[in-house]
Protein backbone atom coordinates (compact mmCIF):
# COMPACT_ATOMS: atom_id res chain seq x y z
CA UNK A 1 0.00 0.00 0.00
CA UNK A 2 2.95 2.37 -0.51
CA UNK A 3 3.85 4.58 -3.40
CA UNK A 4 1.13 5.90 -5.63
CA UNK A 5 -1.69 3.48 -4.89
CA UNK A 6 -2.67 4.60 -1.38
CA UNK A 7 -2.78 8.39 -1.99
CA UNK A 8 -4.68 7.80 -5.23
CA UNK A 9 -7.24 5.63 -3.46
CA UNK A 10 -7.66 8.21 -0.69
CA UNK A 11 -8.07 11.09 -3.14
CA UNK A 12 -10.61 9.04 -5.06
CA UNK A 13 -12.47 8.29 -1.81
CA UNK A 14 -12.70 11.93 -0.79
CA UNK A 15 -13.71 13.03 -4.30
CA UNK A 16 -16.45 10.39 -4.11
CA UNK A 17 -17.56 11.77 -0.73
CA UNK A 18 -17.52 15.46 -1.62
CA UNK A 19 -18.11 15.86 -5.37
CA UNK A 20 -21.90 15.29 -5.18
CA UNK A 21 -22.23 17.70 -2.25
CA UNK A 22 -20.18 20.39 -3.95
CA UNK A 23 -22.19 20.08 -7.16
CA UNK A 24 -25.39 20.31 -5.09
CA UNK A 25 -24.21 23.60 -3.58
CA UNK A 26 -22.93 25.04 -6.88
CA UNK A 27 -26.18 24.34 -8.74
CA UNK A 28 -28.25 25.90 -5.97
CA UNK A 29 -26.98 29.23 -7.31
CA UNK A 30 -28.01 28.34 -10.85
CA UNK A 31 -30.38 30.63 -12.72
CA UNK A 32 -31.73 27.80 -14.88
CA UNK A 33 -34.49 25.48 -13.73
CA UNK A 34 -32.48 22.60 -15.25
CA UNK A 35 -30.52 21.66 -12.18
CA UNK A 36 -27.41 20.40 -13.93
CA UNK A 37 -27.05 22.93 -16.78
CA UNK A 38 -25.37 26.17 -15.81
CA UNK A 39 -27.48 29.23 -16.68
CA UNK A 40 -25.72 31.97 -14.74
CA UNK A 41 -25.48 32.95 -11.08
CA UNK A 42 -28.68 33.65 -9.19
CA UNK A 43 -30.15 33.37 -5.73
CA UNK A 44 -33.73 33.11 -6.94
CA UNK A 45 -34.19 29.53 -5.61
CA UNK A 46 -33.42 30.73 -2.11
CA UNK A 47 -36.18 33.30 -2.50
CA UNK A 48 -38.61 30.66 -3.70
CA UNK A 49 -37.62 28.40 -0.83
CA UNK A 50 -38.36 31.11 1.73
CA UNK A 51 -41.79 31.66 0.17
CA UNK A 52 -42.60 27.94 0.21
CA UNK A 53 -45.02 27.62 3.14
CA UNK A 54 -45.15 23.82 2.86
CA UNK A 55 -41.40 23.43 3.33
CA UNK A 56 -41.18 26.02 6.10
CA UNK A 57 -44.15 24.48 7.94
CA UNK A 58 -42.76 20.96 7.71
CA UNK A 59 -39.33 22.18 8.85
CA UNK A 60 -40.99 23.60 11.96
CA UNK A 61 -42.79 20.28 12.59
CA UNK A 62 -39.52 18.38 12.15
CA UNK A 63 -37.73 20.62 14.62
CA UNK A 64 -40.49 20.20 17.21
CA UNK A 65 -40.49 16.42 16.76
CA UNK A 66 -36.69 16.23 16.91
CA UNK A 67 -36.49 18.37 20.04
CA UNK A 68 -39.19 16.44 21.90
CA UNK A 69 -38.06 12.98 20.88
CA UNK A 70 -34.36 13.68 21.49
CA UNK A 71 -35.20 14.87 25.01
CA UNK A 72 -37.49 11.94 25.78
CA UNK A 73 -35.04 9.48 24.21
CA UNK A 74 -32.21 10.87 26.34
CA UNK A 75 -34.25 10.33 29.52
CA UNK A 76 -35.39 6.81 28.62
CA UNK A 77 -32.08 5.77 27.09
CA UNK A 78 -30.12 7.02 30.11
CA UNK A 79 -32.45 5.27 32.55
CA UNK A 80 -32.16 2.06 30.55
CA UNK A 81 -28.37 2.30 30.41
CA UNK A 82 -28.20 3.12 34.11
CA UNK A 83 -30.38 0.17 35.05
CA UNK A 84 -28.33 -2.21 32.90
CA UNK A 85 -24.94 -1.05 34.19
CA UNK A 86 -25.72 -0.48 37.88
CA UNK A 87 -28.38 -3.06 38.79
CA UNK A 88 -26.74 -6.42 38.28
CA UNK A 89 -29.77 -8.61 38.84
CA UNK A 90 -33.45 -7.91 38.34
CA UNK A 91 -36.37 -9.66 36.71
CA UNK A 92 -36.40 -8.99 32.98
CA UNK A 93 -32.78 -7.93 32.67
CA UNK A 94 -32.28 -10.05 29.56
CA UNK A 95 -35.50 -8.68 28.08
CA UNK A 96 -34.42 -5.08 28.64
CA UNK A 97 -30.99 -5.78 27.14
CA UNK A 98 -32.67 -7.19 24.05
CA UNK A 99 -35.20 -4.38 23.75
CA UNK A 100 -32.53 -1.73 24.04
CA UNK A 101 -30.16 -3.19 21.43
CA UNK A 102 -32.65 -4.60 18.92
CA UNK A 103 -33.83 -1.21 17.56
CA UNK A 104 -30.26 -0.63 16.32
CA UNK A 105 -30.50 -3.47 13.81
CA UNK A 106 -34.22 -3.27 13.08
CA UNK A 107 -35.00 -2.27 9.48
CA UNK A 108 -36.88 1.05 9.49
CA UNK A 109 -39.75 -0.33 7.42
CA UNK A 110 -40.46 -2.95 10.10
CA UNK A 111 -40.26 -0.47 12.99
CA UNK A 112 -42.54 1.92 11.12
CA UNK A 113 -45.12 -0.65 10.07
CA UNK A 114 -45.32 -2.41 13.43
CA UNK A 115 -45.68 0.86 15.35
CA UNK A 116 -48.41 2.05 13.02
CA UNK A 117 -50.30 -1.21 13.51
CA UNK A 118 -49.90 -0.80 17.27
CA UNK A 119 -51.26 2.77 17.15
CA UNK A 120 -54.22 1.66 15.03
CA UNK A 121 -55.09 -1.25 17.36
CA UNK A 122 -54.64 0.95 20.42
CA UNK A 123 -56.95 3.54 18.95
CA UNK A 124 -59.56 0.85 18.27
CA UNK A 125 -59.41 -0.72 21.71
CA UNK A 126 -58.37 2.15 24.00
CA UNK A 127 -59.35 5.23 22.03
CA UNK A 128 -55.81 6.56 22.26
CA UNK A 129 -53.93 7.90 20.35
CA UNK A 130 -56.84 9.56 18.56
CA UNK A 131 -55.61 9.66 14.99
CA UNK A 132 -51.99 10.03 14.03
CA UNK A 133 -49.77 13.06 13.88
CA UNK A 134 -47.16 14.85 15.92
CA UNK A 135 -47.62 12.67 19.03
CA UNK A 136 -47.26 9.36 17.23
CA UNK A 137 -44.15 10.54 15.35
CA UNK A 138 -42.60 11.70 18.63
CA UNK A 139 -43.34 8.34 20.29
CA UNK A 140 -41.88 6.42 17.34
CA UNK A 141 -38.73 8.55 17.16
CA UNK A 142 -38.23 8.42 20.92
CA UNK A 143 -38.32 4.63 20.80
CA UNK A 144 -35.66 4.13 18.15
CA UNK A 145 -33.48 7.05 19.29
CA UNK A 146 -33.48 5.81 22.92
CA UNK A 147 -31.48 2.79 21.76
CA UNK A 148 -28.73 5.01 20.33
CA UNK A 149 -28.62 7.18 23.46
CA UNK A 150 -28.46 4.03 25.61
CA UNK A 151 -25.40 2.74 23.72
CA UNK A 152 -23.52 5.99 24.30
CA UNK A 153 -24.65 6.33 27.94
CA UNK A 154 -23.82 2.69 28.65
CA UNK A 155 -20.24 2.97 27.45
CA UNK A 156 -19.73 6.12 29.55
CA UNK A 157 -21.33 4.56 32.65
CA UNK A 158 -19.12 1.49 32.27
CA UNK A 159 -15.91 3.48 31.90
CA UNK A 160 -16.56 5.95 34.75
CA UNK A 161 -14.88 5.51 38.10
CA UNK A 162 -17.47 3.88 40.33
CA UNK A 163 -15.48 4.63 43.48
CA UNK A 164 -16.85 8.20 43.25
CA UNK A 165 -20.38 6.86 43.67
CA UNK A 166 -19.24 4.53 46.42
CA UNK A 167 -17.57 7.39 48.28
CA UNK A 168 -20.77 9.45 48.14
CA UNK A 169 -22.77 6.50 49.44
CA UNK A 170 -20.28 5.92 52.24
CA UNK A 171 -20.67 9.56 53.22
CA UNK A 172 -24.39 8.98 53.63
CA UNK A 173 -25.92 10.18 50.34
CA UNK A 174 -29.06 8.35 49.21
CA UNK A 175 -29.29 6.77 45.75
CA UNK A 176 -31.12 9.78 44.29
CA UNK A 177 -28.51 12.24 45.55
CA UNK A 178 -25.70 10.01 44.30
CA UNK A 179 -27.28 9.93 40.86
CA UNK A 180 -27.96 13.66 40.55
CA UNK A 181 -24.81 14.93 42.28
CA UNK A 182 -22.22 12.39 41.14
CA UNK A 183 -23.29 10.19 38.24
CA UNK A 184 -25.22 12.73 36.18
CA UNK A 185 -22.52 15.46 36.13
CA UNK A 186 -19.90 12.88 35.14
CA UNK A 187 -21.90 11.43 32.24
CA UNK A 188 -23.38 14.76 31.04
CA UNK A 189 -20.98 15.17 28.06
CA UNK A 190 -21.99 11.70 26.84
CA UNK A 191 -25.66 12.59 27.27
CA UNK A 192 -25.19 15.79 25.28
CA UNK A 193 -23.60 13.73 22.51
CA UNK A 194 -26.48 11.26 22.76
CA UNK A 195 -29.08 14.04 22.62
CA UNK A 196 -27.41 15.53 19.53
CA UNK A 197 -27.29 12.15 17.81
CA UNK A 198 -30.97 11.52 18.62
CA UNK A 199 -31.87 15.00 17.36
CA UNK A 200 -30.04 14.36 14.07
CA UNK A 201 -31.54 10.89 13.64
CA UNK A 202 -35.04 12.21 14.24
CA UNK A 203 -34.53 15.12 11.86
CA UNK A 204 -33.25 12.71 9.22
CA UNK A 205 -35.91 10.01 9.42
CA UNK A 206 -38.25 9.55 6.50
CA UNK A 207 -39.42 5.93 6.62
CA UNK A 208 -40.70 5.63 10.20
CA UNK A 209 -42.34 9.07 10.10
CA UNK A 210 -44.10 8.20 6.82
CA UNK A 211 -45.73 5.17 8.44
CA UNK A 212 -46.83 6.74 11.72
CA UNK A 213 -47.73 10.28 10.67
CA UNK A 214 -51.19 11.43 9.76
CA UNK A 215 -52.68 14.17 7.61
CA UNK A 216 -51.38 17.61 8.49
CA UNK A 217 -48.20 16.35 10.12
CA UNK A 218 -45.67 15.98 7.33
CA UNK A 219 -42.07 16.24 8.45
CA UNK A 220 -39.42 17.96 6.32
CA UNK A 221 -37.98 14.68 4.95
CA UNK A 222 -41.49 13.63 3.92
CA UNK A 223 -42.02 16.86 1.97
CA UNK A 224 -38.55 16.67 0.41
CA UNK A 225 -39.12 13.05 -0.58
CA UNK A 226 -42.43 13.77 -2.27
CA UNK A 227 -40.79 16.61 -4.25
CA UNK A 228 -37.62 14.74 -5.11
CA UNK A 229 -39.50 11.68 -6.26
CA UNK A 230 -40.83 13.67 -9.18
CA UNK A 231 -37.31 14.66 -10.21
CA UNK A 232 -34.60 17.14 -9.28
CA UNK A 233 -35.76 20.62 -8.34
CA UNK A 234 -33.50 23.62 -7.71
CA UNK A 235 -35.19 24.83 -4.52
CA UNK A 236 -34.22 21.50 -2.89
CA UNK A 237 -30.61 22.32 -3.84
CA UNK A 238 -31.01 25.64 -2.04
CA UNK A 239 -32.43 23.87 1.01
CA UNK A 240 -29.56 21.37 0.98
CA UNK A 241 -27.03 24.22 0.79
CA UNK A 242 -28.61 25.91 3.82
CA UNK A 243 -28.51 22.66 5.81
CA UNK A 244 -24.90 21.99 4.80
CA UNK A 245 -24.02 25.56 5.80
CA UNK A 246 -25.56 25.05 9.24
CA UNK A 247 -23.67 21.78 9.74
CA UNK A 248 -20.33 23.23 8.66
CA UNK A 249 -20.77 26.26 10.94
CA UNK A 250 -21.83 24.05 13.88
CA UNK A 251 -18.81 21.78 13.36
CA UNK A 252 -16.44 24.75 13.13
CA UNK A 253 -17.86 26.25 16.35
CA UNK A 254 -17.65 22.88 18.12
CA UNK A 255 -14.06 22.45 16.93
CA UNK A 256 -13.13 25.95 18.11
CA UNK A 257 -14.74 25.37 21.53
CA UNK A 258 -12.95 22.05 21.90
CA UNK A 259 -9.56 23.60 21.04
CA UNK A 260 -10.18 26.41 23.52
CA UNK A 261 -11.17 23.91 26.23
CA UNK A 262 -8.01 21.89 25.49
CA UNK A 263 -5.81 25.00 25.73
CA UNK A 264 -7.39 26.05 29.01
CA UNK A 265 -6.89 22.54 30.31
CA UNK A 266 -3.14 22.74 29.72
CA UNK B 1 -27.22 23.22 48.27
CA UNK B 2 -26.63 20.64 45.56
CA UNK B 3 -29.16 19.77 42.89
CA UNK B 4 -29.70 16.27 44.22
CA UNK B 5 -30.15 17.54 47.75
CA UNK B 6 -32.61 20.23 46.69
CA UNK B 7 -34.57 17.68 44.70
CA UNK B 8 -34.88 15.09 47.48
CA UNK B 9 -35.97 17.81 49.94
CA UNK B 10 -38.59 19.34 47.67
CA UNK B 11 -42.24 18.86 48.59
CA UNK B 12 -43.34 17.14 45.33
CA UNK B 13 -40.49 14.66 45.60
CA UNK B 14 -41.27 13.78 49.21
CA UNK B 15 -44.97 13.50 48.39
CA UNK B 16 -44.28 11.10 45.54
CA UNK B 17 -41.92 9.07 47.70
CA UNK B 18 -44.61 8.84 50.41
CA UNK B 19 -47.27 7.64 47.94
CA UNK B 20 -44.86 5.10 46.46
CA UNK B 21 -43.96 3.85 49.94
CA UNK B 22 -47.65 3.34 50.69
CA UNK B 23 -48.03 1.40 47.44
CA UNK B 24 -45.06 -0.75 48.33
CA UNK B 25 -42.97 0.47 45.36
CA UNK B 26 -39.31 1.21 45.74
CA UNK B 27 -37.47 3.84 43.75
CA UNK B 28 -35.42 1.08 42.22
CA UNK B 29 -38.55 -0.57 40.81
CA UNK B 30 -39.68 2.72 39.31
CA UNK B 31 -36.30 3.35 37.67
CA UNK B 32 -36.41 -0.11 36.12
CA UNK B 33 -40.07 0.23 35.17
CA UNK B 34 -39.82 3.40 33.06
CA UNK B 35 -37.54 2.13 30.25
CA UNK B 36 -39.03 -1.36 30.57
CA UNK B 37 -42.60 -0.13 30.11
CA UNK B 38 -41.81 2.31 27.32
CA UNK B 39 -39.89 -0.26 25.28
CA UNK B 40 -42.33 -3.01 26.17
CA UNK B 41 -45.28 -1.03 24.86
CA UNK B 42 -43.68 0.75 21.91
CA UNK B 43 -41.05 -1.72 20.81
CA UNK B 44 -42.04 -5.25 21.86
CA UNK B 45 -45.84 -5.10 21.73
CA UNK B 46 -45.90 -3.88 18.09
CA UNK B 47 -44.38 -7.18 17.00
CA UNK B 48 -47.28 -9.11 18.52
CA UNK B 49 -49.71 -6.83 16.70
CA UNK B 50 -47.66 -7.37 13.53
CA UNK B 51 -47.81 -11.15 13.95
CA UNK B 52 -51.52 -11.09 14.64
CA UNK B 53 -52.36 -8.93 11.61
CA UNK B 54 -50.17 -11.10 9.37
CA UNK B 55 -52.70 -13.87 10.09
CA UNK B 56 -55.68 -11.73 9.08
CA UNK B 57 -57.19 -11.04 5.70
CA UNK B 58 -57.29 -7.71 3.93
CA UNK B 59 -60.63 -5.90 3.95
CA UNK B 60 -61.80 -2.68 2.41
CA UNK B 61 -62.78 -1.16 5.72
CA UNK B 62 -61.36 0.69 8.69
CA UNK B 63 -59.17 -0.94 9.87
CA UNK B 64 -58.38 -2.74 6.60
CA UNK B 65 -58.09 -6.27 8.01
CA UNK B 66 -60.34 -8.94 9.51
CA UNK B 67 -60.67 -9.11 13.31
CA UNK B 68 -58.95 -11.90 15.21
CA UNK B 69 -62.00 -12.88 17.21
CA UNK B 70 -65.50 -13.17 15.90
CA UNK B 71 -68.80 -14.21 17.47
CA UNK B 72 -70.02 -17.42 15.88
CA UNK B 73 -73.74 -18.01 15.13
CA UNK B 74 -74.14 -19.69 18.54
CA UNK B 75 -72.46 -16.77 20.31
CA UNK B 76 -69.17 -18.58 20.91
CA UNK B 77 -65.92 -16.77 20.37
CA UNK B 78 -64.06 -17.93 17.30
CA UNK B 79 -60.50 -17.21 16.39
CA UNK B 80 -60.01 -16.33 12.75
CA UNK B 81 -56.43 -16.83 11.69
CA UNK B 82 -55.00 -18.17 8.51
CA UNK B 83 -51.56 -18.76 7.12
CA UNK B 84 -52.87 -17.73 3.70
CA UNK B 85 -50.59 -14.66 3.53
CA UNK B 86 -47.49 -16.77 4.20
CA UNK B 87 -48.57 -19.31 1.60
CA UNK B 88 -48.97 -16.41 -0.83
CA UNK B 89 -45.45 -15.15 -0.06
CA UNK B 90 -44.04 -18.61 -0.73
CA UNK B 91 -45.82 -19.16 -4.02
CA UNK B 92 -45.33 -15.69 -5.53
CA UNK B 93 -41.82 -15.46 -6.98
CA UNK B 94 -41.78 -11.69 -6.47
CA UNK B 95 -41.20 -11.98 -2.74
CA UNK B 96 -38.55 -14.69 -2.94
CA UNK B 97 -36.70 -12.69 -5.58
CA UNK B 98 -36.99 -9.53 -3.49
CA UNK B 99 -35.46 -11.20 -0.43
CA UNK B 100 -32.64 -12.71 -2.49
CA UNK B 101 -31.95 -9.51 -4.37
CA UNK B 102 -31.89 -7.46 -1.14
CA UNK B 103 -29.20 -9.76 0.20
CA UNK B 104 -27.29 -9.51 -3.09
CA UNK B 105 -27.49 -5.71 -3.25
CA UNK B 106 -26.49 -5.34 0.40
CA UNK B 107 -23.60 -7.77 -0.08
CA UNK B 108 -22.21 -6.14 -3.24
CA UNK B 109 -22.53 -2.67 -1.67
CA UNK B 110 -20.70 -3.84 1.44
CA UNK B 111 -17.82 -5.16 -0.68
CA UNK B 112 -17.59 -1.84 -2.55
CA UNK B 113 -17.73 0.11 0.72
CA UNK B 114 -14.90 -2.05 2.06
CA UNK B 115 -12.78 -1.53 -1.06
CA UNK B 116 -13.25 2.25 -0.94
CA UNK B 117 -13.23 2.58 2.85
CA UNK B 118 -10.21 0.43 3.70
CA UNK B 119 -7.53 2.59 2.01
CA UNK B 120 -9.03 5.73 3.57
CA UNK B 121 -9.12 4.19 7.06
CA UNK B 122 -5.57 2.88 6.60
CA UNK B 123 -4.29 6.24 5.43
CA UNK B 124 -5.99 8.16 8.27
CA UNK B 125 -4.70 5.70 10.88
CA UNK B 126 -1.14 6.30 9.62
CA UNK B 127 -1.42 10.09 9.28
CA UNK B 128 0.31 12.42 11.79
CA UNK B 129 -1.91 14.13 14.36
CA UNK B 130 -3.42 17.39 13.12
CA UNK B 131 -3.95 15.88 9.68
CA UNK B 132 -5.50 12.76 11.17
CA UNK B 133 -8.21 14.65 13.08
CA UNK B 134 -9.05 16.80 10.07
CA UNK B 135 -9.38 13.81 7.74
CA UNK B 136 -11.50 11.96 10.29
CA UNK B 137 -13.76 14.99 10.60
CA UNK B 138 -14.02 15.13 6.80
CA UNK B 139 -15.21 11.52 6.76
CA UNK B 140 -17.91 12.18 9.38
CA UNK B 141 -19.03 15.60 8.11
CA UNK B 142 -21.28 14.36 5.26
CA UNK B 143 -22.97 12.03 7.76
CA UNK B 144 -24.28 15.04 9.68
CA UNK B 145 -26.07 16.45 6.65
CA UNK B 146 -29.41 15.03 5.64
CA UNK B 147 -29.36 11.45 4.37
CA UNK B 148 -32.17 12.18 1.92
CA UNK B 149 -30.33 15.15 0.45
CA UNK B 150 -27.16 13.09 0.01
CA UNK B 151 -29.12 10.57 -2.02
CA UNK B 152 -30.69 13.47 -3.90
CA UNK B 153 -27.22 14.79 -4.72
CA UNK B 154 -26.54 11.57 -6.64
CA UNK B 155 -29.73 12.01 -8.63
CA UNK B 156 -28.29 15.23 -10.05
CA UNK B 157 -25.00 13.45 -10.67
CA UNK B 158 -26.18 10.30 -12.39
CA UNK B 159 -29.06 11.55 -14.55
CA UNK B 160 -28.88 11.33 -18.35
CA UNK B 161 -28.31 15.10 -18.42
CA UNK B 162 -26.56 14.99 -15.08
CA UNK B 163 -23.10 16.17 -14.12
CA UNK B 164 -21.23 12.96 -15.05
CA UNK B 165 -22.83 12.53 -18.45
CA UNK B 166 -22.50 16.23 -19.30
CA UNK B 167 -18.82 16.20 -18.38
CA UNK B 168 -18.09 13.05 -20.37
CA UNK B 169 -19.94 14.39 -23.42
CA UNK B 170 -18.22 17.79 -23.31
CA UNK B 171 -14.86 16.04 -23.05
CA UNK B 172 -15.78 14.03 -26.13
CA UNK B 173 -15.39 10.68 -24.36
CA UNK B 174 -18.94 9.58 -25.11
CA UNK B 175 -21.48 10.75 -27.70
CA UNK B 176 -24.74 9.92 -25.99
CA UNK B 177 -25.49 9.78 -22.27
CA UNK B 178 -24.97 6.51 -20.40
CA UNK B 179 -27.98 5.25 -18.48
CA UNK B 180 -26.87 5.32 -14.86
CA UNK B 181 -29.98 6.38 -12.95
CA UNK B 182 -32.57 3.70 -12.31
CA UNK B 183 -30.04 0.89 -12.39
CA UNK B 184 -28.70 -1.45 -9.72
CA UNK B 185 -25.38 0.36 -10.13
CA UNK B 186 -26.97 3.60 -8.90
CA UNK B 187 -28.37 1.75 -5.89
CA UNK B 188 -24.91 0.37 -5.04
CA UNK B 189 -23.47 3.88 -5.26
CA UNK B 190 -26.23 5.29 -3.08
CA UNK B 191 -25.72 2.66 -0.38
CA UNK B 192 -21.92 2.90 -0.42
CA UNK B 193 -22.11 6.68 -0.29
CA UNK B 194 -24.59 6.76 2.56
CA UNK B 195 -22.92 4.18 4.78
CA UNK B 196 -19.23 4.73 3.98
CA UNK B 197 -18.49 6.46 7.33
CA UNK B 198 -19.91 3.39 9.12
CA UNK B 199 -17.30 1.30 7.30
CA UNK B 200 -14.39 3.68 7.80
CA UNK B 201 -14.80 4.42 11.53
CA UNK B 202 -14.58 0.84 12.92
CA UNK B 203 -11.74 0.09 10.47
CA UNK B 204 -9.91 3.21 11.59
CA UNK B 205 -10.42 2.35 15.27
CA UNK B 206 -9.01 -1.09 14.61
CA UNK B 207 -6.06 0.02 12.46
CA UNK B 208 -4.86 2.64 14.98
CA UNK B 209 -4.47 -0.15 17.54
CA UNK B 210 -2.18 -2.08 15.19
CA UNK B 211 1.23 -2.59 16.76
CA UNK B 212 3.86 -0.90 14.57
CA UNK B 213 6.53 -3.28 15.89
CA UNK B 214 4.86 -6.16 14.03
CA UNK B 215 5.17 -4.29 10.74
CA UNK B 216 8.81 -3.47 11.45
CA UNK B 217 9.51 -7.09 12.34
CA UNK B 218 7.97 -8.22 9.07
CA UNK B 219 10.00 -5.80 7.01
CA UNK B 220 13.20 -6.61 8.97
CA UNK B 221 12.64 -10.23 8.07
CA UNK B 222 12.56 -9.22 4.44
CA UNK B 223 8.87 -8.99 3.65
CA UNK B 224 7.94 -6.44 1.01
CA UNK B 225 5.33 -3.82 2.00
CA UNK B 226 2.70 -5.68 -0.07
CA UNK B 227 3.49 -9.01 1.58
CA UNK B 228 3.47 -7.34 5.02
CA UNK B 229 0.09 -5.84 4.28
CA UNK B 230 -1.48 -9.12 3.23
CA UNK B 231 0.13 -11.29 5.91
CA UNK B 232 0.13 -8.94 8.93
CA UNK B 233 -2.11 -5.86 8.60
CA UNK B 234 -5.06 -7.40 6.79
CA UNK B 235 -5.50 -10.46 9.05
CA UNK B 236 -5.11 -8.32 12.18
CA UNK B 237 -7.73 -5.85 10.97
CA UNK B 238 -10.30 -8.58 10.43
CA UNK B 239 -12.42 -7.59 13.49
CA UNK B 240 -12.63 -4.04 12.09
CA UNK B 241 -13.60 -5.40 8.67
CA UNK B 242 -16.34 -7.53 10.22
CA UNK B 243 -17.67 -4.68 12.38
CA UNK B 244 -17.68 -2.17 9.51
CA UNK B 245 -19.25 -4.64 7.09
CA UNK B 246 -22.05 -5.40 9.53
CA UNK B 247 -22.77 -1.69 9.95
CA UNK B 248 -23.14 -1.31 6.18
CA UNK B 249 -24.87 -4.60 5.46
CA UNK B 250 -27.57 -4.35 8.16
CA UNK B 251 -29.15 -1.03 7.19
CA UNK B 252 -28.63 -1.75 3.47
CA UNK B 253 -30.73 -4.88 3.48
CA UNK B 254 -33.97 -3.19 4.57
CA UNK B 255 -33.29 0.00 2.64
CA UNK B 256 -36.25 1.76 1.06
CA UNK B 257 -35.25 5.32 0.14
CA UNK B 258 -32.17 4.53 -1.96
CA UNK B 259 -33.81 1.94 -4.28
CA UNK B 260 -36.91 4.15 -4.49
CA UNK B 261 -34.97 7.22 -5.64
CA UNK B 262 -31.98 5.79 -7.53
CA UNK B 263 -33.17 2.33 -8.54
CA UNK B 264 -35.27 1.42 -11.52
CA UNK B 265 -38.56 -0.44 -11.62
CA UNK B 266 -36.57 -3.68 -11.77
CA UNK B 267 -34.57 -2.99 -8.63
CA UNK B 268 -36.33 -5.32 -6.23
CA UNK B 269 -35.61 -4.85 -2.58
CA UNK B 270 -37.66 -6.21 0.25
CA UNK B 271 -38.00 -2.88 2.07
CA UNK B 272 -39.46 -1.39 -1.08
CA UNK B 273 -41.82 -4.34 -1.59
CA UNK B 274 -43.10 -3.94 1.97
CA UNK B 275 -43.57 -0.19 1.47
CA UNK B 276 -45.48 -0.65 -1.79
CA UNK B 277 -47.59 -3.43 -0.30
CA UNK B 278 -48.58 -1.06 2.47
CA UNK B 279 -48.85 2.33 0.76
CA UNK B 280 -49.84 1.36 -2.80
CA UNK B 281 -51.73 -1.94 -2.50
CA UNK B 282 -52.96 -1.04 1.01
CA UNK B 283 -52.74 -4.71 1.92
CA UNK B 284 -51.78 -4.48 5.59
CA UNK B 285 -51.86 -8.24 6.31
CA UNK B 286 -49.50 -9.11 3.43
CA UNK B 287 -47.18 -6.23 4.41
CA UNK B 288 -47.17 -7.64 7.97
CA UNK B 289 -46.36 -11.12 6.71
CA UNK B 290 -43.48 -9.70 4.64
CA UNK B 291 -42.19 -7.98 7.79
CA UNK B 292 -42.47 -11.15 9.89
CA UNK B 293 -40.59 -13.22 7.31
CA UNK B 294 -37.95 -10.48 7.14
CA UNK B 295 -37.62 -10.58 10.95
CA UNK B 296 -37.12 -14.34 10.94
CA UNK B 297 -34.86 -14.61 7.89
CA UNK B 298 -32.81 -11.42 8.15
CA UNK B 299 -33.01 -9.71 11.54
CA UNK B 300 -32.86 -12.79 13.78
CA UNK B 301 -29.65 -14.17 12.20
CA UNK B 302 -28.03 -10.73 12.38
CA UNK B 303 -28.90 -10.36 16.07
CA UNK B 304 -27.61 -13.84 16.75
CA UNK B 305 -24.34 -13.07 14.92
CA UNK B 306 -23.93 -9.85 16.89
CA UNK B 307 -24.49 -11.51 20.24
CA UNK B 308 -21.92 -14.17 19.33
CA UNK B 309 -19.48 -11.42 18.36
CA UNK B 310 -20.13 -9.46 21.55
CA UNK B 311 -19.51 -12.52 23.67
CA UNK B 312 -16.27 -13.13 21.83
CA UNK B 313 -15.16 -9.55 22.45
CA UNK B 314 -15.97 -9.75 26.15
CA UNK B 315 -13.75 -12.78 26.52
Amino acid sequence: MRGWFLPMAVVFGFVFLYAPIISLVVFSFNESRLVTVWGGFSTRWYGELLRDRQILGSAWISLQVAFASATLATIIGTLGAFVLTRFSTFAGRLLLTGMITAPLVMPEVITGLSLLLLFVSMELSLGWPAGRGLTTIIIAHTTFCAAFVAVIAQSRLRSMDESLEEAARDLGAGPVRVFFDITLPVITPALVAGWLLAFTLSLDDLVIASFVSGPGASTLPMVIFSKVRLGVSPDINALATIIIGFVVIAVLIAGWLMRRALRQGK
Amino acid sequence: MSAGNALTRSAPWRGTAWVMGKLGLSGRTLVIAIPMLWLGVFFLAPFFVLGRISLAEALIARPPYTPLFERGPDGSLQIIASLENYRFLMTDALYRNAYLSSIRVAFVSTIFALLIGYPIAYYIARAPEPKRSILLLMVILPFWTSFLLRVYAWMGFLRSNGVINNTLISLGIIDSPIQMMQTDFAVYIGIVYTYLPFMILPLYANLTKLDGALLEAASDLGASPTVTFFTVTLPLSLPGIVAGSMLVFIPAIGEYVIPALLGGPNTLMIGRVLWDEFFSSRDWPVASAVAIVMLVLVVAPIMWLQSVQNRREER
